[in-house]
């Protein structure tokens, strides 16, 4: 059952929020040591304000078309009450005072938040193998990583732990976990989704996004997520999107793009013929689909890395011991206290790129790699808005590969950063991308595609990703859990 | 041979707007700490900024009083440094577009009138405080209240070209009602940065002295300061760049760092934030708003109310002075008393008491009901003078004050003209003496007749009374 499904049935009568709640939470109990994906679960919590949605639903306000519906949220979404720790040792016992304005309209629409899901520490990583607590498995064969940094939410959905997540896309971060997972992912325009109570990795990156089994779930999330936000300035969205007439039968019209060098080199064989599939599927659907070479591929990368860690250094200056978070025991001066709490209390990979993101900011470096980097970010802005001239969307692979296996990867990052290659371009033009699954690998692993848009198209991306997903069944395959 | 002193000046003005720069807390002074935070002023989180319009608009009104170019577009940046007064280890500043640029500031300096080069002025949160007492706590109260840096020129000449420049620069910011301008409670601080050179060479290399908190310790600061730097230069060495800090009571700077040691801020522009867009029109309503300033209010009083140059100075000194002024002539339609009494026995009281200025909290009605007393010859000036000080000391009520003081002058001539007769009747004797030529004779009688009107006489009105029956009884 969907999302909207299970909505629709609460709404009806047929099932209970409390019901729904109670079963993805005793699946996830049960499921959870197996996979990682959750670092914590509120039943008691989820149970209390199921019963408290269902008492609305039952007296006939109509809340939202996702009222009752569990949803699982990334850990690095603040909750009110309830420990939001980044998948870190820094943040083990943080409990935040206030809620991020997405759990706010979450509660709002008669969602009810069943848990935080693991991550990458501090969303700083692409295989949810940095965090703190252990990494997240990946449900279609848990030698496997989940992806990240939101593998957790992935997991949790690819599992049936829950219906519908929420994650955060910094370079990739909803959509190649999606794509490791087998779901279905939206990274939204930036600004469109208010970032106030995100905790920040790189401000001018970050966009919270939803996560679940198809595009027509993804779409009725993120209408309940987006809209203006008076607490975060970079919100400049005038209205909640509403995608109910983004409803078409086909394609015809639809000029999709596809970048032959994305699919030239660099790439694994299974997941270059299974996004040729997918473009296949767009052009049998009416799409035209072009192919086109991607300008300043070689930069995106490095360009990404400069503006994401100059960021994400000034952004985790304030865990330093003294407020909140970790304090080393053994610091005995204010600058132990600083010293030590950071370097006991971030991981390996957050530290890489807090020093990585100090060095580009310093004295006599700032213009000979922050600035570059400013430049690169304008000159891909630039390269996009005149690919949109040509195409309504693009094409391409999420990732260079399926998942790989635990451990495999972590410890040389420079490959890490490259499977971001075709995912950070879209941070740092700001562009709206949907991840979907379009078939699996010879070692029978997921792979997806995503569609990248103009700013605020995600209406377009829906409609197409809703016609594909109507001609295909790679979004449906099962796996792990029954909850739903 | 001379050494020139070139002072430049960087003067933090902390906004009276009512909430701080990026959040809705208040930034009222000397709550209980930690009373006046949220989740924005104290780096909790996933918290974000969000601009203050009317501290803009402050920053605006500054700019626009001081000439300055204010900015279309200007952004904020973040400078990076660790201290527990600073919760998210970043303060939002202003460093490469800053709201405004390229003013000026006409001074009166000791040697006459002069124009001190405003730099820029950038708008920037506070830091919070820390309260050492055996243990040091943090109370971030203070933290996001807006700030605005105003960088000078160096332009000044030596600390009292420097305190002439602050006192200015004060009144200012006074009269935009921008900045309640305490410096004992920090809302007014100020960085000095010090050189000395031989007149007509090139500048010399400067320190910049910090923890000055009275415009005293400032001129000591610059006088301490250059000494050194001339006795260091005097004597073949060289001056390091380098930030001292000015500890006053004992009337010594000393190094805090210097080049080699510098922090290194790692700015770079706040993501959190937009570029602050500011069109013609908003600037237009801005300028629109702006108060009038000391210098027009000055030629107003001397066109239309037809003061002296040095009493229009003295009244347009403070933002409050003018204040009080225009209210009392508003209420006693009498601006030249009313111009008097503030220039002359209201700021002799001020001196007396060593009342600032700013502290001036007199009621424009008493002081009006007194003016229209004092004109219409009701009460004499002396009584003038002791209900002013009334009014000044103790806020006494200037109807019962008289009331039980008596001071209330007869104005009828014939009750005046009925003592004087009585008491020539009553004192042959003294009649007799002042006929023989006694002039202390006439000064006995006054006071009889003063006494037979019980306090309550118009002196000027007795004495004529009593010349009148001299005469008439010749």
């Amino acid at each position: 059952m969907s999302a909207l499904e299970l909505g629709s049935a609460i709404r009806r009568g047929e099932a209970g929020a409390a019901e729904a709640v109670a079963a993805c939470i005793d699946a996830a109990e049960r499921d959870n040591p197996r996979y990682g994906a959750f670092l914590c679960l509120l039943r008691e919590r989820a149970l209390a304000r199921a019963k408290a949605v269902q008492a609305r639903i039952d007296s006939g306000e109509a809340l939202s078309a996702l009222a009752g519906v569990p949803v699982a949220v990334k850990d690095n979404i603040s909750t009110q009450g309830v420990a939001t720790t980044c998948a870190s040792a820094m943040l083990e016992r943080y409990v935040p005072v206030y809620d991020a304005t997405v759990i706010t309209k979450l509660e709002a629409a008669g969602m009810i938040v069943i848990g935080k899901c693991n991550m990458d520490e501090f969303a700083m990583g692409g295989s949810s193998e940095t965090g703190a607590f252990g990494p997240v498995c990946n449900p279609r064969r848990v030698t496997h990583v989940a992806g990240g940094s939101s593998g957790g939410s992935a997991a949790a959905v690819a599992a049936r732990l829950a219906p519908l997540a929420l994650g955060s896309d910094t370079g990739g971060s909803i959509r190649q976990p999606c794509a490791f997972c087998g779901v279905t992912g939206i990274k939204p325009t930036y600004g469109s989704v208010s970032r106030h109570g995100l905790i920040a990795y790189a401000s001018s990156l970050d966009q919270i996004g939803p996560l679940a089994r198809d595009i027509d779930d993804c779409a009725a999330l993120l209408s309940v997520i987006s809209g203006p936000c008076a607490l975060d300035s970079t919100c400049v969205i005038d209205a909640p999107f509403d995608f109910s007439r983004q409803r078409p039968e086909n394609l015809r019209g639809t000029r999709i793009g596809l970048p032959r060098n994305y699919l030239a080199r660099g790439i694994d064989e299974d997941v270059r013929a299974a996004v040729a599939g997918a473009a296949r599927e767009f052009e049998a659907a009416g799409a035209a689909v072009d192919e086109f070479d991607m300008p300043l591929m070689d930069y995106m990368v490095p360009a990404y890395y400069i503006i994401a860690c100059a960021e994400a250094s000034s952004n985790l200056s304030r865990y330093d011991g003294l407020k909140y978070g970790y304090k080393s025991p053994a610091a005995k001066t204010l600058s132990d206290v600083y010293r030590l709490s950071r370097s006991e209390g971030f991981g390996l990979e957050v530290k890489r790129r807090i020093m990585l993101g100090s060095f580009v900011l310093s004295s006599g470096y700032y213009d000979a790699y922050y600035n570059k980097a400013l430049q690169i970010r304008a000159l891909i802005k630039d390269a996009y808005n005149k690919l949109f001239e040509r195409y309504d969307m693009l094409l391409s692979p999420v990732a260079p590969t399926a998942a790989y296996a635990l451990g495999e990867n972590i410890g040389d990052p420079m490959k890490m950063y490259m499977g971001d290659i075709y995912t950070v371009s879209v941070n740092l033009a700001g562009l709206p991308a949907a991840a979907l699954p379009c078939g699996l690998s010879r070692e029978g692993l997921p792979i997806g595609f995503q569609l990248v848009g103009d700013s605020f198209s995600e209406g377009k991306l829906i409609a197409a990703g809703r016609v594909y997903q109507s001609r295909t069944a790679h979004h449906t395959a099962a796996c792990g859990g029954d909850a739903l | 041979m001379n050494w020139e002193i070139i002072i430049g000046l960087e003067v933090h003005a902390e906004l009276s707007t009512r909430s701080k720069l990026f959040c809705p807390c208040s930034t009222a002074f000397g709550g209980a700490p930690n009373t006046q935070v949220c989740p924005v002023c104290s780096g909790m989180p996933g918290s974000l900024p969000a601009v203050n319009r009317a501290a803009v608009e402050y920053a605006m009104r500054l700019g626009l009083a001081l000439g300055c170019s204010v900015a279309e577009r200007c952004k904020f940046d973040r400078k990076n440094y660790f201290y527990p007064d600073l919760p998210k280890a970043y303060q939002v500043s202003q460093l490469y577009e800053p709201i405004c640029r390229d003013g000026a500031l006409e001074i009166c300096s000791p040697s006459g009138p002069k124009t001190i080069g405003i730099r820029e002025i950038h708008m920037e949160e506070d830091a919070g405080k820390l309260n050492h007492n055996g243990v040091t706590l943090m109370d971030f109260n203070r933290c996001g209240v807006p700030l605005l840096e105003i960088v000078s020129q160096p332009d000044m000449r030596g600390g009292a070209e420097a305190v002439a420049y602050l006192e200015k620069l004060r009144d200012t910011l006074l009269y935009l009602d921008i900045c309640d301008c305490k410096m004992q409670e920090g809302s007014i601080r100020a960085d000095v940065n010090v050189s000395v050179r031989r007149p007509g060479e090139a500048l010399g290399t400067r320190t910049e002295m910090k923890n000055l908190n009275s415009f005293k310790a400032i001129a000591r600061a610059i006088d301490y300061e250059s000494r050194r730097q001339a006795d260091i230069l005097q004597s073949g060495g060289a001056i390091t760049q380098e930030t001292r800090r000015w500890d006053d009571a004992n009337g010594v700077s000393y190094g805090m760092r210097n080049k080699e040691n510098a922090q290194d801020y790692r700015y770079f522009p706040e993501p959190d934030l937009l570029p602050l867009r500011i069109d013609a029109a908003w600037l237009a309503a801005v300028r629109e708003s702006l108060p009038e300033m000391a210098h027009q209010k000055r030629e107003r009083y001397m066109r239309e109310h037809g003061l002296s140059a040095h009493e229009a100075a003295v009244l347009t000194s403070h933002r409050n002075v003018a204040r009080l002024y225009e209210e009392l002539c508003a209420l006693s339609s009498q601006p030249v008393e009313s111009a008097r009494l503030l220039t002359g026995e209201v700021m002799r009281l001020c001196n007396a008491t060593g009342t600032a200025a700013e502290d001036l909290a007199l009621d424009a009605a008493k002081l009006a009901r007194l003016v229209g007393f004092v004109l219409d010859g009701k009460i004499s000036r002396a009584a003038y003078k002791e209900v002013t000080e009334a009014v000044f000391t103790r806020d006494a009520d200037v109807d019962a004050y008289i009331a039980e003081k008596g001071l209330m002058m007869s104005l009828r001539g014939d009750e005046a003209a009925e003592a004087a007769r009585l008491v020539l009747a009553e004192q042959p004797g003294a009649l007799a003496d002042y006929r023989a030529g006694k002039q202390k004779a006439f000064g006995f009688l006054m006071g009889q007749v003063m006494r037979k009107l019980g306090g309550a006489g118009n002196p000027a009105l007795a004495e004529r009374a009593l010349r009148q029956a001299l005469d008439g009884s010749d």
